[in-house]
């Protein structure tokens, strides 16, 4: 198998960031009730992710051991705050409904935990390509959330109306109570099929 | 409209509170919730934490980076600092969780034995962050703030504690394999949420 391939099936499947890590688990609930949401997030992710873990890849050498955390903290805060300065000038509504999510991007171990584990080690190429596939990861729970919430909760996908109001299978699950049964139902689910191929290996 | 301190302080632990409708501090909650004294320990730290980062970070914000704060100082003027916030926000809890592990180590070696372990992890935890980025966009005024800060941190305590509680007690139950873990305490946190949703007619601040 290909470095690169590898690179991808860990970050989306084998050790995807958000349930086989716990990492990032704070925003991938908050910001869930819209699949809009959720792709912004997500899109923000994947590009802080990618481009932290280039620069700091690039920079590796040297970074002194004892300082990186702050390096690296420093390096995210950059990225994030170019993201929110966009998102508000362009997407102003946007903006607004991700409210503090969007800079808590920040304290989101899954990018910190990256730029530790691979992109401290690797070259820029695959550092990026790294960060890229564990947004992806992120992405993939993101959506899965976000799709089964604002379908059963609100009775619409991407804005649209799909159900009448007074049909909505579940109110409950778009309010904060739902986003934890909903994620650990995904888990769950997941770590099913994940157990169900370890037995036929 | 600006509540008053007591109602703010309410409502950030039961209503508002940072974990059940807020979604903060998951990661530590998930992690530091197998144990009833983890739990209280990670609690005490993250209110303290919380209560005086909250503080520190209304005074720097109000004082240097909002718009227009510098103004007063001639070359200073049209200097906009507010970019910077999240920067400087995580750059004091970071300095200021050090400093609190120092003095801990210096003044009693019992009380670092309690709070010490949990100190680092802190400064990852976006429960702390969070409060005073909530501060700043619902701009609450200093005692509000700080209010709000003590009452997330208690929110947060009474949230990890009754699910170490919760936690202890599935030990004895049979869970499907799968949901072993994070799958079952994500669940169990969403009904507790939902059981915190009553206290929604007492008090709500937004």
């Amino acid at each position: 198998m290909s470095k690169i391939k590898k690179i991808f099936l860990n970050g989306i499947w084998l050790e995807n960031p958000v349930f086989h890590q716990v990492l990032g688990v704070c925003s991938a609930l908050a910001v869930t009730t819209r699949v809009k949401n959720a792709v912004v997030m997500s899109a923000a992710v994947i590009i802080v992710a990618a481009l932290t873990n280039f620069t700091v890849s690039v920079l590796r050498k040297i970074i002194p051991f004892n300082l990186r955390l702050i390096i690296e903290m420093i390096i995210i805060s950059t990225f994030v705050v170019i993201f929110d300065i966009i998102l508000k000038a362009w997407f102003f509504d946007m903006s607004r409904q991700l409210g503090p999510y969007v800079s808590l991007i920040i304290t989101n171990c899954i990018i910190l935990g990256r730029s530790e584990a691979f992109a401290l080690k690797e070259g820029p190429g695959l550092s990026f390509l790294d960060g890229i596939a564990s947004g992806l990861g992120y992405t993939l729970i993101l959506l899965s959330v976000a799709t089964v919430r604002e379908i059963l909760g609100t009775g619409s996908f991407w804005g649209y109306k799909l159900i009448s109001d007074a049909d909505i299978p579940a109110r409950g699950l778009s309010m904060a109570g739902g986003a934890f049964i909903v994620m650990g139902v995904l888990i769950w689910v997941m770590n099913s099929i994940k157990l169900s191929g370890n037995k036929e290996v | 409209m600006e509540h008053s301190p007591v109602l703010i302080l309410i409502a950030a632990v039961l209503t508002n509170n940072i974990v059940f409708s807020g979604f903060l501090g998951m990661c530590s909650f998930i992690a530091l919730s197998r144990r009833i004294d983890t739990a209280v320990g990670m609690g005490f730290a993250v209110t303290f934490v919380s209560t005086f980062t909250t503080a520190l970070n209304w005074l720097i914000y109000h004082y240097v980076l909002k718009h227009g704060a510098l103004s007063g100082v001639s070359f200073l003027d049209g200097v906009n600092l507010e970019p910077f916030t999240m920067i400087v926000f995580i750059a004091v809890i970071a300095s200021f969780v050090q400093v609190v592990e120092l003095i801990i180590q210096r003044i009693s070696h019992s009380l670092y034995q309690a709070l010490g372990i949990f100190l680092p992890l802190i400064t990852v935890n976006c429960a702390i962050l969070g409060v005073s980025l909530f501060m700043v966009i619902r701009g609450y005024g200093f005692i509000s703030s700080v209010a709000f800060g003590f009452g997330s941190g208690l929110g947060w305590m009474l949230a990890i504690v009754l699910m170490a509680g919760l936690r202890r007690k599935m030990r004895f139950s049979k869970i499907p394999p799968g949901l072993e873990g994070i799958g079952i305490t994500m669940i169990t946190t969403g009904i507790l949420a939902m059981i915190f949703m009553v206290f929604n007619g007492m008090v709500r601040i937004n």
